[in-house]
């Protein structure tokens, strides 16, 4: 059976890789205002981290809303590695790819220890309790000291003066409330498409491999998954532990395109953990293409509406309760079925 | 004695959690959703008697009671606009409106009465009690909020297990569709969790801010999580459970701040939750679901 070139999956590539041509073109004429730049490379943290929430929302079938914590962890590990070595790697492209690597793994570690206990629980049940791990993993964020001086590294859960550091050598990286200060700024917006164009092949590759199919077996029935031999754990805590390494790498790129890392309700809390949720369910649960997508659009979106000062936020919301009554009311479905059958007749039906 | 102001305090903030709690457990149980938006409506609660009461110097009851039919009309129309649609075909889209609702809700407050925090005058206007020879003062704010939690427990006991429309909710959140066969309006049965639920988020709103009297648009929203996870606590969709719950979480969250760290406070709320629903998967009082083929 010969396959198509142009199908769903490489389709997304394209749109990835035009977006970024179209972008450079337009930073290398000027015609992108300092706003838009400033805006790049969190549109890449947050196109990854939307792809790795539908790993385990959409393709595992469970809700998480504690997927900012992931995020923090992967931050938080990859500064503080690149703050550690700090010059001693010189060239910052081989620093910024370690400290991916540590993030990664990091909060992939995190990933299975969250995991194992979470993964028990169903249903809404779940999604408190990761929302609860997302929390306290902010929360211990915010009293961590961690310092070096010529014995080591020192850890607190108190203050600086608690760390014990020789005064002559001391240096704290991790400073409780105030996080860590001066990341180097590898990032960059080359380095971040790169990050989401490995994202999306890891992650398609994983839907289309034996493992893929059995994770989305087990969303689909969990029990007759079972019954004909899926090791239901296993597969569950797979795509729970990808997702949570992907999240980690959004985490360090975010990282690194901040000058000081604190974490805020804002930026790790399960406001966070919401948001990168509108992204996937507007995008469509399992459709990969759709999470980048929305999450784009939902990006730029307060962004575009900035002339409209204090109402953007207002008509965001707005926008996000009407593009879900359209998009899932059966009544909305009822009109679009009769009388715009026309646009959408040639497309295959979805398996729901 | 310490220990016992904190227990009393800790029961003061948990009454506050428990009213919350009832309203989503009360939504929970009939509509299986997380109604994300309850903890704005608290915050719509307590703008509406803020400005009644300090705003208009109108009486504090008057206020009150505006507050309440606010909330509940607020809350009524959110169910009818933004969720009703979306109830039947899926949880996962009825939460992301739920969350556009939240937004929404502390946008038109921001845009109203802006960013600042806005100073609550308590409407409990009798003093607080010296107990123990002056050694131990108990808020009047803390015996009304105590008193306020009991009272509507049993109430709302009493409501949904004696009166018609009480036993539709059961019916309702047993099996909407069986109660449907059975003449039993389920919509109009939602519409009226969803009102009660709101009138106990105003109410709340009112006791939370009369105890801890700064008020700003996203004033609900953590209390709103808190709740929630008291309500999961004691076993969701569970009015006992809720109550129960809210207790607890309110006295481990005041003993925490003061006896473990005061930083680290969420951290222990969310810790003692998780390991709750490890030990038991639904919950205190929650009920085992069986899992059919």
């Amino acid at each position: 059976m010969a396959k198509k070139i142009f199908n769903k999956d490489t389709s997304t590539f394209f749109i990835v890789i035009i977006a970024y041509l179209a972008v450079e073109l337009l930073l290398k004429t000027g015609n992108l205002s300092s706003l838009m730049t400033g805006l790049l490379v969190p549109l890449c943290v947050y196109v990854i981290l939307a792809i790795s929430l539908n790993i385990t929302v959409g393709i595992l079938g469970e809700l998480s809303l504690g997927h900012a914590g992931f995020m923090c962890v992967g931050a938080f590990s990859g500064a503080f590695f690149s703050r550690l070595v700090g010059d001693s790697i010189a060239f910052g492209g081989l620093r910024f790819f370690l400290a991916i690597l540590i993030g990664a793994l990091t909060a992939a570690v995190f990933g299975v220890i969250i995991g194992i206990p979470v993964l028990r629980l169903k249903g809404d049940y779940l999604a408190i309790v990761t929302l609860a791990f997302g929390e306290i993993i902010k929360n211990i964020m915010n009293v961590l000291y961690v310092g070096k001086d010529v014995n080591g590294i020192h850890i607190s859960f108190k203050d600086t003066t608690s760390l014990g550091l020789d005064p002559d050598t001391a240096d704290v990286i991790i400073k409780g409330a105030q996080g860590i200060t001066g990341t180097p700024k590898d990032s960059n917006f080359t380095i971040g498409v790169i990050l989401v164009i490995i994202t999306l092949i890891v992650t398609l590759n994983l839907i289309h491999s034996r493992t893929g199919r059995a994770i989305m077996a087990i969303r689909d029935n969990r029990i007759a998954a079972e019954s004909i031999g899926i090791n239901i754990t296993k597969y569950k805590l797979l795509a729970f532990t990808i997702s949570a390494a992907f999240a980690g790498v959004a985490g360090v790129l975010y990282a690194h395109n901040l000058a000081s890392l604190t974490a805020l309700p804002k930026n790790f809390g399960y406001n966070m953990s919401i948001m990168i949720l509108v992204f996937v369910v507007l995008g469509g649960m399992g459709n990969i293409r759709g999470s980048v997508i929305a999450a784009v659009v939902l990006t730029l979106l307060p962004e575009l509406l900035r002339g409209l000062n204090e109402y953007r936020m207002l008509i965001y919301s707005l926008v996000l309760i009407a593009v879900m009554l359209l998009s899932w009311s059966p009544a909305a479905k009822t009109f679009r079925e009769r009388y715009l059958g026309f646009l959408t007749k040639n497309r295959k039906k979805e398996v729901s | 004695m310490s220990l016992i102001s904190y227990l009393i305090n800790g029961l003061s903030l948990g009454a506050v959690y428990a009213i919350i709690a009832l309203g989503y457990t009360m939504v929970y149980g009939i509509a299986k959703m997380l109604n994300f938006a309850h903890g704005d409506v608290i915050m719509v609660g307590a703008y509406v008697v803020f400005t009644a009461v300090s705003g208009m110097g109108m009486n504090p009851y008057l206020g009150i009671l505006i507050g309440v039919i606010a909330c509940t009309v607020t809350g009524v129309l959110i169910e009818t606009i933004a969720y009703r649609p979306l109830l039947e075909v899926s949880k996962l889209a009825v939460l992301i409106t739920a969350i556009g609702v939240s937004y929404f809700l502390q946008n038109v407050a921001l845009l109203i009465f802006g960013a600042d925090t806005k100073s609550f005058t308590s409407v409990v206007t009798f003093k607080g009690l010296s107990l123990a020879e002056g050694r131990l003062t108990v808020r009047g704010e803390t015996i009304v909020t105590i008193a306020a939690c009991i009272l509507i427990v049993v109430v709302l006991s009493l409501f949904i297990k004696f009166t018609k429309p009480g036993k539709a909710m059961l019916a309702v959140s047993e099996d909407a569709g069986a109660a449907q066969l059975m003449g039993i309006n389920t919509n109009g049965t939602i519409a009226l969790t969803f009102a009660i639920g709101s009138a106990l988020a105003a109410i709340a709103g009112v006791l939370l801010c009369s105890s801890y009297p700064a008020l700003t648009p996203y004033t609900g929203s953590m209390p709103g999580i808190k709740a929630f996870v008291a309500a999961v606590f004691g076993g969701i969709g569970s009015i006992p459970g809720a109550f129960i719950g809210g207790l607890l979480l309110g006295i481990i969250e005041i003993l925490g701040k003061a006896y473990i760290s005061s930083q680290m406070a969420d951290a222990i709320v969310f810790g003692v939750l998780i390991v709750v629903l490890l030990v038991k998967p639904t919950g205190l009082l929650g009920k085992e679901i069986q899992e059919k083929v």
